[in-house]
């Protein structure tokens, strides 16, 4: 599935805004995005498995903050973060 | 001779062949908070980075060849999956490599919680130091859950003897200095004769708040720490600290974030007092940027101001000040105003070697 990737991550994904990864969860997505980007799942998640602050995930239109829900293969998945701060 | 400056937008690295003329170049880690960057002065071209942003999670950029080339730690600093208490390490405050007959060893420092890490391939994979992180003490030692540190609670000025790779110091802010003599599985508080006046106890075994740690390297046994109650000296196997911030001026007091000492003389240590009165402004006092050097291990103290501004309103904070190896030694300071002042004759005077750079958080010599 497609996946968005926001600015401060692009530095581990080469710079694409969008990349494809696989995983029936969000969670076995995101383990995947980290075997093809090495360190991003750290960024985002924090060892507990949970999504750090700030972090949103968005399945569609619908946004999701338990890993374990459920993605399909025509699911277009947005990785966003906060860039509030100064 | 070259700088390593951590600040709240990126890192720079500031070089100079007479430690007159310097040069600043780009950025690293453009817009990262670089908490502390510190190069391994056992092999002369490792450097460890400590960066977050303001939302991802912490981690320890790495470079074998002295910032030529960087990557990222495979496995960062964390606790482990399943902790028992929930933990998330938030930052990597405080990096210090280990004991010199340990090669690509070091120590992170985390802020917060207060956990204490460990790596033993140059920085490249950590793990948590459990003889800290899981002591039976350690929620009683640590501000835990609750943090009482405006800025969050640090786990600071890890120290490794260089006699003995098992006997180990830090620091809590808050919490105190803590001591280990089995690599990292016991440990005990160290703050006998450290004022705490703003804990109701009086005496109290821990719950202070140093501010920096140093251990002089020829003279291992010999302590100094700028603490949020004052400035100490601890010989050991003494254990109680000794207010040497007392012989400090009344009007300048002893308060401040950093101590640094000179390399080859253990007598010899600066400070750069701040105003610890009313709201605590932790701006130097009165407006007027001042550095404080002993000679005498904090017998008598002497202000060296030249060259800095007559008024300014800046902070130094703890990992900002620094020196170097030369002779005479060069004493370094950044400022959360985003300037870098240096002395290339241990004091004496100062020039402004960089501004307008991001507020800094540390200053190294590499």
């Amino acid at each position: 599935m497609r996946v968005r990737i926001p600015t401060p991550l692009r530095s581990y994904t080469h710079q694409q805004p969008v990349v494809d990864a696989e995983g029936s969860t969000v969670s076995d997505l995101l383990d995947d995005l980290d075997r093809r980007f090495p360190g991003i799942r750290f960024r985002m998640v924090d060892e507990q498995g949970r999504l750090r602050q700030h972090m949103k995930l968005w399945i569609g239109q619908d946004a999701v903050t338990d890993l374990s829900t459920s993605v399909s293969g025509s699911d277009d998945v947005t990785i966003m973060q906060a860039l509030s701060g100064g | 001779m070259r700088l390593l400056v951590g600040t709240r937008k990126g890192l720079w690295a500031i070089g100079s062949d007479d430690r007159r003329a310097w040069s600043v170049g780009e950025p690293l880690f453009f817009g990262q908070i670089i908490q502390h960057a510190v190069a391994d002065p056992r092999d002369g071209h490792t450097v460890l980075v400590a960066t977050s942003t303001g939302h991802l999670g912490p981690t320890v950029m790495r470079s074998p060849d002295g910032g030529s080339t960087w990557s990222e730690a495979s496995k960062p600093p964390a606790f482990p999956a399943g902790d028992r208490l929930g933990r998330a390490l938030k930052t990597v405050f405080w990096l210090s490599p280990g004991n010199p007959d340990e090669a690509g060893t070091w120590y992170a420092g985390g802020a917060s919680p207060q956990g204490l890490f460990r790596s033993e391939d140059g920085g490249d994979t950590w793990a948590p130091v459990s003889g800290w992180n899981d002591h039976p003490q350690w929620e009683t030692w640590c501000e835990w859950p609750e943090e009482n540190t405006p800025d969050g609670s640090m786990l600071h000025s890890v120290i490794v003897d260089p006699r003995d790779a098992d006997h180990l110091y830090l620091g809590l802010s808050g919490g105190g200095v803590f001591e280990s003599s089995d690599g990292g599985t016991g440990w005990a508080p160290l703050n006998k004769g450290v004022a705490a006046d703003f804990l109701p106890e009086p005496d109290p075994e821990f719950g202070h708040d140093p501010h920096t740690v140093r251990m002089h390297p020829l003279m291992p046994d010999r302590l100094y720490q700028q603490n949020h109650c004052g400035i100490y000296r601890l010989d050991r196997p003494e254990e109680r600290w000794t207010r040497i911030g007392d012989n400090m001026p009344p009007a300048i007091g002893d308060i401040g974030f950093p101590i640094e000492l000179h390399p080859r003389d253990p007598d010899t240590a600066w400070v750069f007092p701040m105003d610890g009165t009313d709201v605590w402004p932790r701006t130097s006092v009165d407006g007027r940027p001042v550095a404080y050097v002993t000679r005498d291990a904090g017998v008598t103290w002497s202000p060296q101001s030249a060259g800095l501004p007559e008024r300014a309103w800046f902070t130094v904070k703890r990992q900002a000040m620094t020196t170097d190896p030369g002779d005479p030694v060069g004493v370094y300071f950044g400022t959360t105003c985003g300037e870098l002042w240096g002395s290339a004759d241990e004091g004496a005077s100062w020039t402004c070697i960089a501004r307008h750079l991001p507020e800094i958080y540390s200053v190294e010599a590499a």
